[in-house]
Parts: C-alpha cells; structure tokens; sequence
C-alpha cells in the first residue's frame, strides 16, 4: 500500500514543477467556460428553462464538469502506449507492483493536484465573473465528492483499457484521440445527456460514458433529487465492477503476447 | 522551385511512415471525422430546443461551421506546430533545423505537418452544401474564387496566430500551455460574433482575429450584408498577420541562444 501512496505523491510533485501551466490551465478553463456562458444565454434568450435547467444551472453544469475533469483526466493511457512503444514497459512489468495499479495512482496524484490548484481556484474566479449557482447544501456536496471520485475510476479504467490496446495496434494515436472525442460527447461534457433526443439518450444510457461526466455535474447542479441521486452513483459503480473484467481479460492476454518494439 | 521539391519530397517521406501503422491511421481519420460531428451535433441538439441564436437560424449556424472546417483543416495539416516549444527549444531539436539553408519555419511546417487532417476540407464542404441547399443560397461563379481567398485568408489567420505565439518560445523557453488555449479561443469564431459582449467581440475581429476564419466571411455566402465590409477584409487580415507572424519569428530566430545538451 505504502508504495502506491508514495506513486501519488511523487507524481503530485512532478506536477508543482511546472508551476506556468497551472496558471495558464486555469486561464484555458475560464475562457473555455465563459465562451459556453455566452452561447448558452444566446440559446436561452428569454426561456426559463430547457429539460428542467434554468440558464444558471446550465452555466453552473458547464462550469462544474469542466472543472470536475480537471480532476478525472488524466494520460495515462498516451503514457502506457509510450513505455509499450520505446519498450520500457518489459522493465515495468517485473517491478515489484501492479503495473495497471500503479499508474491508476499516478493518475490520481495527477488529479489531486489539478483538484487543488487548478479547480479550486478556478471555480473562485469564474464565480466571481459569471453568475453561476453554487451548492449550499452539505449533502450534496457529499454526494458530488463520492461521484467524482467514481468518475475518475471509471475514466480512469477507459483510459488502462485504450492504453492496453496498444499491445494489439502497436501504434494507438488514433484510437486514444477518438476516445477523447467520445467522451467529451458522450459524458455529458458538452451537453447535458437529458438534452439529447430520446433515442441517443437510451444509446448513452446504455455506455459507461455517463459515469464520467453528466452523473457528478448532474449530482451538483441538483438536476438530480433524491431518488435519482442515489440511482445515478448506482450506475457509477456497477460500471467500476462491470469494467474490471475486460481489463483483466486484455492485460492477461496482452501479456502472453507482448512484443516489444525497440527498447 | 527548391522549396516546391522539397515539400514535394517531404509530402513522399511522409506517407511513407504513415502507411507503415495503416489501421492507425484510419483509426485517426475516423476520429477526425468524429471529433468534426461533435461540434455538428452540438448545433443540432441545441436547436432541437431553440429557434434562433441572436436571429441566426440553424441552418446558417451550420453552415458557418462548415466553413471554418475548410480554413481549419488547410491549417491542422500544415501549421501544427503547438508543441514547437516542448519539441524545438526544450529538446534542443532547432539547433539541427538551423543549421540547413531552409527557411527554419518552412521545414518545421514541413516536419510535423498532418496531412490526413486535409479531410475536414470534404466534411466542410459536405456540411456547407447541406445547409446551403436547405437555405436555398445560389452560387455564382466569382463565389469560387472570393471562397478560395477567403479559405486562404483563415488558413493564414490561424496560422499567424500560432507562429506568433510559437515565436514567444524563443524569447522564454519555459514549458507554457498557450497554445491549447488558443485552440479553445479559436472556437468562439465558429459563432456570430453578436452574441457576445463588446470586448469579446474586438478582441476576435482585432487582436486574435479568429472571427475570420468563420463568422466574418461566412456570412458573406449567407448574404448577410451588414457583415460585407468583415467578410472582405479576410484575405488582407491572413496576409497582414502572416506577413507580421514571419517578421515576428526571423526576429525570434535571432534571440535562439540553443538549450539542451
């Protein structure tokens, strides 16, 4: 255990490292977000709600989930499909750790990191300048901190499963880029999965996505109330079980069949 | 003539070490294509719920994204140059660039362009004639030559933008993630500039004039003439600004003291 805690703080300190680009994040997800405020107030121009969002909790979902992806997102998966390529990952594989585990705990200090100095402030300045609707109650906030922290797993578990698949593709560019795209439409990054027409709604419903993204900022925004709470971090965590067995599956088979280019 | 063949050398090297990873290589146009439909489909969902965006109809929004499609690709496939820091000056990699008798910007177009991005030109085009059909817009025959201009003129805009905030590295070379922001601001073009407020407004006709790749001349083939006088003026905005870019960057050539080893 104790060296799966040291991987999170090592990595967390390679992080403070580079101190501009955490300035200049914070500048990217601001503009980012103001540039979805205007539009969605363009798109609302005199509506009182959309789906059963107010044009506040709309700006509110954009400007939470992309804060919260601060702290789900990581590389991992561009980092599993470098050591494969330059070959590193034949050295990585007779250390004395779980390869997959360790890099989860890479990723997570990589997530703490941007959680602290990166969405935290951010969120400060952006509800400073945009009126967005934090909130106030102690259990949802409760609830946010227990679905993202599903969030990342789950994200994170995507993430080992592309990584692996360069095993199989050699050069996986591509597919990692494409999964990105995927995300950010299918989470619920971009819009909200209720906006969706009924028939992509039950495709979505169906994919882990979900899990990532539209869930927590759902859980923040209180689009979700009660029962629907509980059923969002219910479909979290089946996901988290369900995803296990195809990177179990993969990494074993991966094994058997490495061939290391180069290295 | 030199740089004609030698561009046409480097085109050959590079397919060449494309091939050589064919599914990813699919896999990679695939997702091109994909990340041009999330964009689509965002245009789509949100006017499944609204009519008009500041008296904009949907069908023009699209066709404003299509547009930038066309000026954008023709820039991700030769200006992809938002890792010039990291790769050239961190790593040491523009001391090899400087000793040849090249033009240094020209061969690192050359060394990271991206050629499967030129697909967005077909998407582009594919998305502007779904919605200009559905708006009924006519085409004469000079709207051939004021789109290739207006194209160009983007494509140039774009990409003076980046070479001047690359040309930054010169100057500093600590690790800065300007670039990605870029291409977040890149994205408030894609809509009528009147939706935002003044500043926002200036800045994207102005200082990053990012207006010009889409909106602005866009509106020209929509026949929104309130917008002419912006509409013309892109091709003279992407020669102003790249003539200023490579000023800006020969300059920056000369302050490279080399890092690395």
């Amino acid at each position: 255990m104790d060296k799966y805690l040291e991987m999170i703080r090592i990595r967390f300190l390679m992080m403070l490292a580079y101190r501009t680009n955490y300035y200049s994040g914070i500048l990217i997800y601001s503009i980012n977000i103001g540039a979805y405020y205007f539009l969605w107030t363009a798109i609302y121009s005199g509506k009182e709600e959309i789906q059963g969002l107010s044009v506040i909790q709309m700006t509110t979902y954009i400007a939470v989930s992309w804060m919260a992806r601060a702290f789900y997102f990581n590389n991992i998966d561009r980092e599993i499909a470098l050591e494969i390529k330059e070959g590193k990952v034949a050295i990585e594989l007779i250390r004395p750790y779980n390869y997959l585990g360790m890099k989860t705990m890479q990723g997570l200090g990589e997530g703490i990191f941007r959680l602290l100095f990166f969405s935290v402030p951010g969120m400060i300045i952006v509800g400073f300048i945009f009126p967005l609707n934090f909130a106030t109650s102690l259990t949802t906030w409760g609830y946010f901190t227990v679905s993202i922290i599903l969030s990342f797993i789950v994200n994170s578990q995507i993430n080992l499963l592309t990584g692996i698949m360069t095993f199989f593709l050699y050069n996986n560019d591509g597919l990692i880029r494409a999964k990105r795209v995927i995300i950010d439409l299918f989470s619920g990054l971009l819009l909200p999965i209720s906006f969706y027409p009924g028939w992509a709604q039950q495709i979505m419903g169906v994919l882990p996505f979900q899990a990532i993204s539209y869930i927590p900022s759902m859980i923040f925004t209180e689009g979700f109330t009660g029962q629907e709470i509980v059923n969002g971090l219910l479909i979290q965590l089946v996901w988290v079980v369900v995803l296990i067995i195809p990177i179990q599956a993969l990494w074993l088979f991966a094994k058997k069949q490495l061939v290391v280019q180069g290295g | 003539m030199f740089y004609v063949s030698i561009f046409f050398q480097y085109v050959a090297q590079y397919m060449k070490t494309r091939m050589q990873y064919r599914t990813d290589l699919l896999v990679e146009i695939l997702s091109d294509l994909l990340f041009q439909a999330v964009n689509l489909i965002f245009i789509l969902v949100v006017f499944g719920h609204t009519q008009f965006l500041n008296g904009w109809v949907r069908d023009e929004i699209i066709f404003i994204y299509g547009f930038f499609l066309v000026p954008y690709a023709l820039f991700s496939s030769f200006f992809n140059i938002w890792d010039f820091n990291d790769r050239y000056i961190v790593k040491g990699e523009l001391d090899r660039i400087l000793t040849r008798p090249i033009h240094s910007l020209f061969q690192i177009i050359l060394e990271r362009m991206e050629l499967e991005s030129l697909f967005g030109v077909i998407t582009g085009l594919i998305i502007m004639i779904y919605a200009g059909s559905n708006l009924g817009l006519t085409i004469e025959w000079y709207d051939v030559i004021i789109f290739i201009l207006f194209v160009i003129g983007g494509a140039l805009v774009y990409a003076s933008i980046f070479i001047m905030l690359a040309s930054i590295g010169f100057w500093s070379d600590a690790r800065t993630s300007i670039m990605p922001m870029m291409y977040n601001i890149g994205n408030y073009g894609r809509y009528p500039v009147d939706i935002y407020n003044k500043v926002i407004r200036f800045t994207l006709t102005w200082i990053l004039p990012f207006a010009f790749v889409g909106v602005y001349p866009a509106s020209y083939f929509l026949g929104k003439t309130e917008w002419q006088f912006y509409a013309f003026l892109t091709p003279f905005m992407g020669v102003s600004f790249f003539v200023l870019a490579v000023i800006l960057w020969n300059h920056g050539v000369t302050k490279y003291r080399g890092a690395g080893n």
